[in-house]
């Protein structure tokens, strides 16, 4: 009724308790996702590395943990996820998914959830728990074909959303979108596609620290869902400048 | 025999297995004014009479858009039909803002509520989803049925006889002529009346077309076509040519009269509800 009685209360929700209730900040991370459409549906490319986070409240890195997990997944008949950020919250997220697309399949109508419907379940979802000061801290990438149209889209922890022909999370943003601005295409070719994300990729690898060198790549069409096996990326690191790197700073590492 | 002592409540069975207060609603549906629906592959159209109860007043609204993809007529307690409708206006726009797309017509109408009473009104809907369209009749007692084409609410028997007659042409009808389907069928249940734009009401919604209900001028232009081409029936195949109105067949006929109180039981027999 008054101030004074909603004081207290108020204290409850800010105070250390409610806190141990909620993501503060990740703690086993995946790094990009990278997204594009090309000219049978979508192409995912994720890297298997997932990292911990330091183990104070100061930095002093993180470790390099798993190196077998799955960042990108099938959801119901017609879409793909591949997310980034905390593991864990994307094992709550695909829990959700099961759920809906499960209860989708109970109906047992002719009528299925399409990616465009997953992209937007997602959005509620996430937008919802930012609301709550409860985020669930991924970057996810969402992609589909269904009834020959083809759906990319991403939703991000904050709720952001968008849809576009290629689509990317976190470093890939800055580091593969604008190769993709210059060189992606309508009309890609599968080995095309492929060749296009693995330059992406290549270029994470060498620029994002949490980048590791076991990628997969995941189709998706109006036939269904492939997933790769892993496999790395060549690369090459014998340039000059690499070879006495001090030499032009004396004292450097 | 025992019908009044178990028909107090709606949770109490009778002997019989029956629930009379459900029963009870029904017939309320059969004392409203009529409604029709017809589908095609494509479109549906949704056809009412509009009574008004006196000159100086208005007529009831009876066909109410649900969302773009889906419409509903009603025949019945007009005061219950507007709260359904609200109530499923409500379940698409939430769909519509969860997932950014129309919610398929099936998976609305199996959505029922029981309060204190069961809602004593017949409803017609027609709606699109992925499969194409479709025409539900939802009841009183909860149940519902996919037609091709059906009709409620008083001698609403004079139009399901026309529609049996005619409904294997409607899949592929082309629009104008599923409206003038519906045209006729509703005049079949005016008993010798003359159908004009202010005694009726169409509504029609198919693929790349959402909901609207046709204005008046549409829809005299239409009846007019149909008067003068000499009342046969509009193209399509065999079929006893329509003739003038009153030498239609049917029970219904023998109720004579305007009044709405036409015996049900001799119309629909006090049949206990399907299942």
């Amino acid at each position: 009724m008054n101030v004074a009685d909603s004081a207290p209360a108020m204290n409850n929700l800010i105070g250390s308790d409610a806190d141990s209730q909620r993501t503060l900040y990740p703690y086993v991370t995946g790094t990009s996702v990278v997204g594009i459409k090309y000219k049978d549906g979508i192409l995912l490319a994720a890297d298997m590395g997932d990292y911990l986070a330091c183990h104070d409240s100061g930095s002093y890195g993180s470790t390099l943990r798993y190196k077998t997990v799955e960042r990108m997944k099938s959801v119901g008949k017609h879409s793909i996820i591949g997310a980034s950020g905390e593991i864990s919250d994307f094992q709550e997220i695909m829990r959700y998914l099961d759920e809906l697309i499960l209860y989708d399949n109970m109906w047992d109508d002719g009528n299925s959830f399409g990616p465009k419907e997953v992209h937007n379940y997602l959005t509620r979802v996430m937008y919802n728990r930012r609301n709550k000061f409860n985020p669930l801290w991924n970057s996810l990438v969402l992609g589909g074909v269904k009834n020959g149209q083809k759906y990319l889209g991403t939703v991000n922890m904050i709720g952001v959303h968008y849809e576009d022909n290629h689509v990317a999370t976190g470093f890939g943003n800055h580091l593969s979108r604008p190769i993709l601005r210059d060189e992606w295409h309508e009309n890609l070719t599968f080995e095309e596609g492929v060749k296009l994300l693995e330059k992406c990729m290549r270029v994470l690898l060498y620029r994002d620290r949490s980048a590791v060198n076991k990628l997969q790549i995941a189709k998706i069409t109006e036939e269904g869902v492939t997933i790769s096996q892993p496999y790395s990326l060549k690369t090459f690191w014998n340039f000059a400048a690499f070879q006495n790197p001090t030499v032009g700073a004396e004292g450097s590492w | 025999m025992f019908r009044n002592q178990y028909d107090t409540d709606v949770t109490t069975w009778s002997p019989a297995g029956r629930l009379f207060q459900v029963e009870y609603a029904m017939e309320a549906v059969k004392q409203g004014s009529a409604a029709i629906g017809l589908r095609s592959k494509t479109h549906v159209v949704l056809a009412c009479v509009n009574k008004a109860s006196s000159e100086l007043s208005s007529h009831q609204k009876k066909i109410f858009k649900v969302d773009d993809h889906i419409g509903v007529a009603i025949a019945g307690l007009t005061a219950d039909g507007r709260v359904l409708s609200r109530y499923m206006r409500n379940e698409c726009i939430n769909y519509s803002y969860t997932y950014e797309s129309p919610l398929p017509v099936g998976r609305l109408v199996c959505t029922q509520r029981s309060w204190k009473r069961p809602y004593g009104v017949g409803l017609l809907i027609g709606g699109l989803d992925e499969s194409g369209a479709h025409l539900y009749y939802n009841c009183p007692s909860g149940n519902y049925f996919e037609y091709q084409a059906f009709a409620i609410g008083s001698r609403s028997q004079a139009a399901k006889t026309y529609l049996e007659r005619k409904f294997e042409t409607f899949v592929d009808s082309s629009r104008e002529n599923l409206i003038k389907d519906a045209l006729f069928a509703l005049r079949e249940t005016l008993q010798g009346e003359k159908l004009t734009s202010s005694n009726c009401t169409i509504a029609v919604l198919g693929i790349g077309e959402a909901f609207s209900t046709l204005d008046q001028e549409t829809v005299q232009r239409l009846i007019n076509e149909f008067e003068v081409v000499g009342e046969d029936p509009p193209a399509e195949a065999a079929a006893a040519p329509d003739q003038s109105d009153g030498a239609e067949p049917g029970p219904a006929a023998a109720a004579a009269d305007d009044d709405d109180q036409e015996t049900p039981a001799a119309d629909q027999g006090a049949a206990p509800m399907d299942i």
